[in-house]
């Protein structure tokens, strides 16, 4: 076994665990920073597979950001430090969940991820890895990537939308 | 991985962690005796000569201090906080180079690896804010978030603009400057060994100063541990030892900002060079690197007393005036720097363009800002402020006075 391995395996340990906790623990705060150390692991997981740039990303826009915005609108809006659980959701919650995991595990069972990595271009072993992944989402897939960005533009607006309606619309 | 690479890799750990903790020693030192400057005292002058082993006599009572943790905290989070807020200010360290290619560990990702890590430590403050359970902690737990995340956004794209400029995200690269291949054609990108970005893009350079200064959470944008308004923010309920490492990180973070003002800005530990008739210009030998790591050393001391400086002369910011600063000045002003240097790179200008074509925006920038303009108070504020303009320390300039209040009645709009 080697070294990569047991970083691997403890990190994995960390993410699965505390995602576990985000589920689990009924302190809303606590599952927030359960969430972070579970993106931090996957970051690690990251650099394990010599992902240097997705990791950095992840911890950039994860770790940094967005634990920030959850923490900050779970302690702004908090009432209560146990809201009681809905159960009326419950089935379907867990139909959805597992309709979820499986539809995840056929794509991942089905897809051919070697073939994949051939037709984007994007390797992530190596510096020429980092140039590729430039290069391919600035030409090849330009489009979806500015989509992205435009998905995101339109939920900036929509959340100042509903934040001002609240307000009585000034 | 072989033995000698972990081994060497603890040796590097270990030799940065010592440095840095004397190099944070003499920070304090030197910060209460530029502040006892400035306010005409003697500063520390009891321990030691001048006062020097003050902050090692100091670190000893903070240490041996009663760890008072409140019986209503949420105690695992209490004791994490402050791990949150030092680990990160530790581990930037590592990427930041004393020499060419001379660093802990030296990144391909530096410029990147700075702005993800540095962007940690906010949660450390948060979560340090909510576990105390107190009020003031809490506020000053929200306002470091707030304050934090918002001046993240220009120094990331001040960061970006200085990839752009040197085509590559490498520490190294930023300093040394960089050779890329474009098809057949070669170029050249200056590095800092005969200009150092400060006159290349002086945009750039103060944006990411003013917003260093508010990422450290120090006067004039110390809002979120303002003793007047909220105690002391995130630490109130902290002593210790536990204090103690949130100071630490404080400190560790000036020190990491003047250092990246000093990479970034001025050159590292390249500029200006050493005459090449004393050391000579091989750049492996040891008096050459030992020069410059003293150099860079040097030059960011001075950055730290700057940053010392201010915090002597200027009084806080209002949390809105913070805030729409950001916002409205600071990003728009990052976004212009970023276009200026990408136009200035994509037609092939010479490089004097960037200062040429900056220097008057930003000189506009400050005009406005002085006039008010630029920072103007949403009436929703002014309305607030108004309420409550007698117990604000300094009334905003368009406030009526009290007597205008009480007898007439018009404060309101």
């Amino acid at each position: 076994m080697t070294a990569q391995l047991v970083v691997f395996y403890l990190l994995g340990a960390a993410t699965v665990l505390s995602s576990l906790g985000v589920v689990l623990t009924r302190n809303v705060v606590h599952a927030a920073f359960m969430l972070l150390v579970a993106l931090l692991a996957v970051a690690g997981i990251f650099l394990v597979a010599v992902a240097e740039f997705l990791a950095l990303a992840q911890i950039l826009i994860y770790g940094g950001a967005v634990t920030v915005v959850v923490l900050f609108a779970i302690m702004l809006t908090r009432t209560d430090d146990q809201p009681r659980a809905d159960h009326s959701q419950r089935l379907l919650a867990m139909l959805a969940a597992i309709g979820v995991f499986g539809l995840l595990v056929v794509a991942f069972v089905v897809s051919d991820v070697a073939s994949l990595e051939s037709a984007t271009g994007v390797a992530t072993d190596s510096e020429t890895g980092f140039e590729n992944l430039a290069l391919g989402l600035f030409t090849d897939w330009a489009i979806p990537f500015e989509m992205v960005s435009l998905v995101l533009l339109v939920a900036l607006i929509g959340a100042i939308m509903l934040a001002r309606n609240v307000e009585g619309g000034e | 991985m072989s033995f000698t690479d972990i081994l060497f890799a603890f040796a590097g750990l270990f030799g940065l962690f010592s440095a840095l903790l004397v190099g944070v020693l003499s920070l304090t030192w030197l910060e209460r005796k530029t502040l006892a400057r400035i306010q005409q005292r003697a500063g520390p002058s009891v321990v030691g000569p001048h006062g020097l082993l003050q902050p090692v006599a100091d670190a000893m009572k903070l240490a041996t201090k009663e760890d008072i943790i409140p019986a209503y905290a949420d105690k695992l989070l209490f004791w994490m906080a402050p791990a949150f807020v030092a680990v990160p200010a530790f581990l930037i360290w590592l990427a930041i180079p004393f020499g060419d290619r001379i660093a802990v560990r030296v990144l391909d990702l530096g410029l990147l690896y700075l702005v993800a890590i540095s962007g940690i430590g906010v949660v450390g403050l948060l979560m340090g804010g909510w576990a105390s359970s107190s009020r003031y902690s809490m506020l000053g737990g929200l306002r470091a978030a707030a304050q934090l995340v918002s001046y993240e956004i220009p120094i990331v794209i001040v960061i970006l603009s200085i990839a752009v400029l040197v085509q590559s995200l490498s520490l190294d690269a930023v300093i040394g400057g960089n050779t890329i291949t474009i098809g057949e054609a070669t170029r050249d990108l200056p590095g800092q060994g005969l200009i150092p970005f400060a006159f290349v893009m002086p945009m750039g350079f103060v944006i990411f100063f003013i917003a260093g200064l508010a990422e450290l959470g120090r006067t004039p944008f110390d809002i979120h541990h303002a003793e007047s308004e909220v105690v002391g923010g995130p630490f109130v309920e902290y002593s210790g030892v536990h204090w103690a490492v949130f100071f630490l990180a404080e400190y560790l973070n000036t020190f990491v900002i003047s250092a990246l003002i000093v990479v970034l800005f001025f050159g590292g530990w390249s500029w200006p060079n050493p005459p090449e008739s004393i050391f000579g210009n091989d750049l492996s030998s040891i008096t050459t690197n030992f020069v410059g790591g003293a150099w860079f050393m040097f030059k960011t001391y001075i950055v730290a007393v700057t940053i010392f400086w201010i915090r002597g002369t200027y009084p806080r910011l209002r949390i809105d005036q913070l805030m729409t600063f950001a916002w409205q000045v600071l990003i728009p002003l990052s976004f212009v720097n970023f276009v200026l240097i990408a136009v200035v790179l994509f037609y092939d200008w010479p490089l004097w363009m960037m200062p040429t074509l900056s220097l008057p925006i930003l000189i506009g920038a400050a005009i406005g800002v002085q006039r008010g303009r630029g920072v103007r108070d949403r009436p929703q504020t002014v309305r607030i402020l108004r309420r409550s303009a007698g117990e604000i320390g300094r009334p905003m300039p368009n406030a009526p006075t009290q007597t205008q209040i009480s007898g007439e009645g018009q404060g309101g709009d």
